[in-house]
């Protein structure tokens, strides 16, 4: 039977944590992730779990300690936020390329600088390239949903790979909502036991784990691991069924809200996705108008396939970015949206939108205006500035 | 499978395929069959009539190259010696000279 509560972002995860009780968990506080670590020592504190916390003295040594609780052989995880992932970098490629199956709740914050503590999505979307699966959620609900799927992800035989759980920082993280919590014997089974077959305190078996490769084996040992990236799509959509299976909750690479026979299409990720459903209820309901909402849960691997197809028949798309990757164009969803949309020969016509920045806010009536933009460069087939923020303040009228 | 060494089974010619996850080696102590000695460009030559078998060499060689045989050092390892030099510097008996070249 399903629990009713109401609970935090943060608490979801750290009651996951604890349904888990992973072996170890070294982390380190940062705004707006602090909580999570903090409620795993409760429930530690409280012997409820037995899971070893490291205390340690930065990002970098958490994410190393992570590191080498998983290649010792330990179910390991971790959390953090913004800065406290930018201290991780060395060590994120290092757990990617060792393919260890690691678990990081990250709450999405803004990388400094300027400095700040809200929500975007600068932080996860530097480490794109980085080997991580990247899962988002829209609501509570799906992040503690999606960490609880992120285990067998990682840890299936074809992947191999780290998984990292995001979320939108405060929006979720410390807003509180409703929730369906699985029992602990089902989510005790769902994870299932942690059995490596290799690992560096297996007595039986000897072994050197990250050696150096020369130019002879480096691009190789590349292609080995972006395979393992290719078969997460398969593992990621079986382990998606089976968690239906236990809670009657459907995931895919992505959500298609009112897609079936939408003209207009926008695509996000996370929590602005709410939002953007109440604008598409608002439209259709008062103007007949055929909006829809693509909503992306699982970023890497990139679903470039699924996503041309669910946008073949639209005649307008605006893709939303949540960060920068200053390339003087696009935002980073933008790029792979449209490299997706031009390699399937969709006819869409495309805008790309940056909102949301260090948390600013995003309303339906933006939503509703993005909307309506859509319709007009349908007919026109005009799209003048194809890079356009939503709420920026400017000496300069505005497209919206 | 355990048996065969992992370098017999992999090696520069090996497609990506065959590569183990993360290059991860199921074997201990590998690392003493390959001779990276070769990486060598000035050598140390050690003159056995000058050695007083003070063993202060042994120790600082970062490659452990210098064998050591019930307190008594031997010759050099060439196949693991890379040239530092410290041994020829920390000798007090100029025992160990470098001469240029493998």
């Amino acid at each position: 039977m399903a629990i009713r509560e109401r609970l935090s972002g943060n608490e979801a995860v750290a009651y996951a944590i604890r349904q888990v009780n992973p072996d170890v968990m070294p982390a380190f506080p940062i705004t707006p992730s602090t909580e999570i670590p903090q409620y795993v020592a409760n429930y530690i504190a409280n012997g409820e779990i037995d899971t070893e916390f490291i205390h340690v003295e930065s990002e970098h040594s958490a994410m190393s300690a992570t590191v080498g609780a998983s290649a010792a052989g330990a179910r390991a995880v971790t959390a953090t936020s913004s800065c406290g992932m930018a201290l991780m970098w060395e060590e994120l490629y290092v757990a990617a390329s060792n393919r260890l199956p690691i678990v990081l709740a990250l709450v999405n914050r803004a990388l400094s600088g300027p400095i700040n503590i809200n929500a975007d999505h600068s932080d996860s979307m530097g480490a794109r390239d980085s080997g991580w699966i990247q899962i988002y959620a829209e609501s509570n609900q799906e992040v503690y949903d999606n960490y609880i799927q992120a285990f067998p992800i990682a840890e299936d035989k074809r992947v191999h790979l780290p998984v990292m759980v995001c979320q939108d920082g405060f929006i979720t993280s410390h807003g509180v909502e409703n929730i369906l919590l699985v029992e602990d014997d089902e989510v005790k089974h769902f994870v299932g036991t942690y059995e490596p077959e290799h690992y560096l305190l297996d007595v039986s078996g000897r072994m050197a784990l990250g050696p150096y490769a020369v130019s002879n084996y480096y691009m190789e040992t590349k292609r080995a691991q972006r395979q393992a990236m290719i078969n997460a799509r398969e593992v990621i959509l079986e382990v998606a069924g089976r968690f239906e299976k236990m809670t009657g909750r459907q995931y895919g690479f992505f959500e298609e809200y009112q897609m079936e026979d939408a003209d207009y299409a926008i695509v996000l990720i996370g929590s602005a996705a709410g939002t953007c459903k109440a604008a598409v209820e608002e439209i259709r309901n008062t103007t007949g108008k055929r909006v829809g909402l693509i909503k992306i849960r699982v970023f890497r691997p990139f679903p470039e396939e699924e996503l041309a197809r669910a946008l073949s028949a639209v005649k307008a798309v605006a893709v939303m970015d949540r960060s920068e990757m200053f390339a003087a164009t696009s935002g980073p969803l933008g790029a792979e949206v449209r490299a997706a949309m031009y390699q399937a020969h969709c006819t869409a016509d495309v805008v790309n939108y940056f909102y949301g920045l260090g948390g600013r806010d995003i309303t339906v009536a933006d939503f509703e205006a993005v909307y309506s933009r859509l319709e007009t460069i349908a007919q026109t087939h005009e799209v003048t500035d194809m890079y356009e923020y939503i709420g920026l303040r400017s000496a300069q009228p505005e497209e919206v | 499978m355990a048996d065969i060494k992992i370098y017999d089974r992999i090696n520069e010619q090996s497609p990506w395929q065959d590569i183990t996850e993360g290059n991860q080696i199921y074997e201990a102590a590998t690392s003493r069959d390959f001779c990276t000695g070769e990486w060598r460009t000035s050598t140390p030559e050690w003159s056995q009539e000058k050695c007083k078998q003070c063993l202060l060499c042994t120790p600082v060689c970062p490659d452990s190259s210098i064998p050591v045989t019930a307190g008594k050092r031997a010759d050099f390892d060439y196949d693991h010696c890379k040239g530092c030099g410290i041994c020829a510097k920390v000798c007090p008996f100029g025992a160990i000279q470098m001469r240029e070249g493998k």
